[in-house]
């Protein structure tokens, strides 16, 4: 277990290095930096002004310095500053984290609460009407666009409440802000519970077909404790490594949601950093994405292995 | 595998085939929603053929429509611009369908070119690709579009770029993993005996056979690369005006449009979910026909 630790910690490090360069090189790669956006809003280009500021912003420098730069920045904790607000790009992206999280967590909340007793649900009446209009659904779950969703969800409350649930800026106690958010989430949790609900009704019905579960039939066991004392426990196993496969697909829904939902979190904020070109916020949100991603793929890969005592991780 | 033999496999099934209308048929009563899926898709598929024939144009502008309510004239409305929703929707079929198919096809040739290479060959490449796919999978596929969009510009061709290259990874390991599995095959072992080189029974002995889930992924891909195109294009990052993109369309009209004029906000959603549906439907039912272990 100890080497296995080792040798896992070793590869996420170096995932993370991987993703830095790429994502380093993806935005240099092509010409054209903030300095064309401003000029090119202002209708001119001043050569003497451009170089000026792109000297000032360390643009000028070869693209390994600037690599250098950033990464020693990182490890002191310096993040660069946004060109944008020109403000420490630390201070962009902090604040912004809270909402997006709470957002993160209460869709995660939705999604798990609505897709894993569908999913059992389903697989336990595998091939009736009931199961045949659960799949329906969770099909068109995942066929539903995000933002569509979030845009329709509004449209609702326009027309039979009069008013729009869009998200302000100080909400006021912790109360209001997770009504105010629980909309969004349910539109985020909604598409993700569809994932859940399909690999929970896979993982049941592969349960299912197991010869324990004919053991506990035949030894006069009822349909209800063998679907949830014998066949549920096994089958949830695998719908915990879902939560780090929902952690990318979650971050795609937030994106849009916070687009379509006026809410102040990062999601939305790469989306503006990308159109401006803004290198410093854009490399950072997106190293953060990636170390959210990877280490809740640790620990899920962790949870896994403490909840199964089959599966134990070879050095 | 692959190249399973379909009349027998409906005959045992219990089929009185003969002749390909009836085995259409028979299959669509096995499998009634993926029956519906390709219904979706053919219409989907004659809508983006037959746009230029049908007399409309997503073009024109014309102030004295602007915001039209549907009916009349503009049996779907019209946007701020008076330009026909109708219109835009119908050719927008043909945009959503090039950058499916574009991005698809791009994303598992790539996929398969450096999945097959690597699990048959191994070695250093095979580990390289390894961590490499790590790398690109650890970002969400929306993420990695955005920033490659946003890097390369907008346009149609760099759109299908964006969105291929985050679908190449997915590709490459499932075609790897098949391939490891593959390689260890008796008939393998027999062509090499007979001295084929390497080269070559990759492929054609090994290559032939990832052919099945390939083309369950590659259903499954084209729902994804339909919804990622709208939310590129729903943000602004994606294909630019004046192409009428399902996506753009909603952006269009978002938030502001929700209170005064929601068919703008309506129809390029439903069109959206209606393609992707029909593929979801479609790639579940192909799903099961090509792969029985898989079969619920």
């Amino acid at each position: 277990m100890g080497a296995y630790l080792v040798r896992r910690l070793a590869l996420m490090m170096l995932t993370l290095f991987g993703i830095s360069v790429l994502i380093f090189v993806l935005l240099r790669i092509v010409p054209g930096n903030i300095t064309d956006i401003i000029f090119d809003s202002a209708g001119f280009v001043n050569e003497r002004q451009k170089k000026k500021i792109e000297r000032e912003l360390g643009l000028d420098q070869p693209i390994v310095t600037q690599y250098g730069r950033w990464i020693a920045g990182l490890a002191k904790g310096d993040l660069g500053y946004a060109y944008v607000s020109e403000k420490p790009a630390i201070d962009e992206i902090l604040p912004r984290i809270p909402v997006t999280a709470k957002l993160a967590v209460l869709a995660l909340f939705f999604s798990v609460i609505i897709g894993v007793p569908l999913g059992v649900v389903s697989a336990v009446r595998q091939d009736t009407t009931l199961d045949y209009v659960l799949r329906v659904i969770s099909l068109s779950g995942l066929s539903l666009p995000s933002f569509w969703l979030g845009l329709l969800i509004l449209m609702a409350f326009v027309h039979f409440l009069g008013w729009i649930p869009l998200y302000q800026s100080s909400p006021g106690n912790l109360g209001k802000e997770l009504a105010l958010l629980c909309i969004p989430a349910a539109a985020v949790g909604f598409r993700s519970s569809a994932l859940v609900m399909r690999l929970t009704r896979s993982s049941m019905l592969e349960v299912l077909r197991q010869d324990y579960i004919r053991t506990a039939r035949a030894k006069g066991a009822s349909d209800t404790s063998v679907h949830y004392d014998h066949a549920l426990r096994n089958a949830v196993l695998p719908v915990v490594t879902i939560i780090g496969i929902e952690a990318a697909f979650l971050i795609g829904g937030l994106i849009v949601t916070e687009t379509v939902f006026n809410i102040p979190g990062v999601a939305r904020f790469l989306v503006e950093a990308i159109r401006w070109r803004d290198y410093p916020i854009v490399q950072n949100l997106v190293m953060f994405i990636a170390i959210v991603v990877v280490v809740v793929n640790f620990l899920v890969d962790m949870t896994y292995a403490m909840l199964d005592p089959r599966i134990r991780y070879e050095g | 595998m692959a190249d399973h033999d379909h009349a027998a496999a409906l005959e045992r099934a219990g089929a009185n085939v003969s002749g390909w209308w009836s085995s259409v048929a028979f299959l669509a009563r096995k499998y009634p929603l993926g029956a519906i899926g390709a219904v979706i898709m053919v219409i989907f598929l004659l809508t983006a053929l037959l746009a230029g024939i049908t007399g409309l144009d997503p073009f024109s502008t014309d102030a004295r429509s602007s915001l039209a309510r549907p009916g009349g004239e503009h049996l779907l409305g019209a946007d701020f611009m008076g330009r026909d929703v109708l219109a835009r929707i119908v050719f927008g079929a043909r945009i959503s369908l090039t950058v499916a198919v574009g991005a698809t096809f791009l994303g598992c040739f790539f996929g398969v070119a450096i999945g097959l290479t690597s699990g048959f060959f191994g070695g250093w490449f095979d580990l390289l690709v390894q961590r490499l796919i790590d790398i690109m999978q650890s970002l969400p596929l929306l993420v990695m579009a955005l920033v490659m969009a946003a890097s390369l510009g907008p346009s149609l061709t760099n759109t299908i770029i964006a969105i291929a290259i985050p679908l190449v990874p997915s590709v490459a390991r499932v075609i790897r993993s098949n391939t490891l599995s593959l390689r260890e095959m008796p008939y393998v072992e027999a062509a090499r005996a007979v001295g084929m080189s390497e080269v070559r029974i990759a492929v054609t002995h090994v290559l032939p056979n990832t052919l099945a889930p390939l083309i369950v992924l590659a259903t499954a891909q084209l729902g994804s690369a339909i919804l990622v195109e709208s939310a590129l294009s729903f943000l602004g990052l994606g294909v630019p005006e004046p192409h009428p993109s399902w996506g753009r369309m909603l952006s269009e009209s978002a938030a502001e449009y929700v209170r005064t004029a929601p068919w703008l906000v309506i129809f390029p959603g439903v069109a959206i979910s209606a393609v992707v549906f029909g593929t979801n439907l479609l790639g579940d039912a192909i799903r099961d026909v090509l792969d029985p272990r898989q079969r619920q």
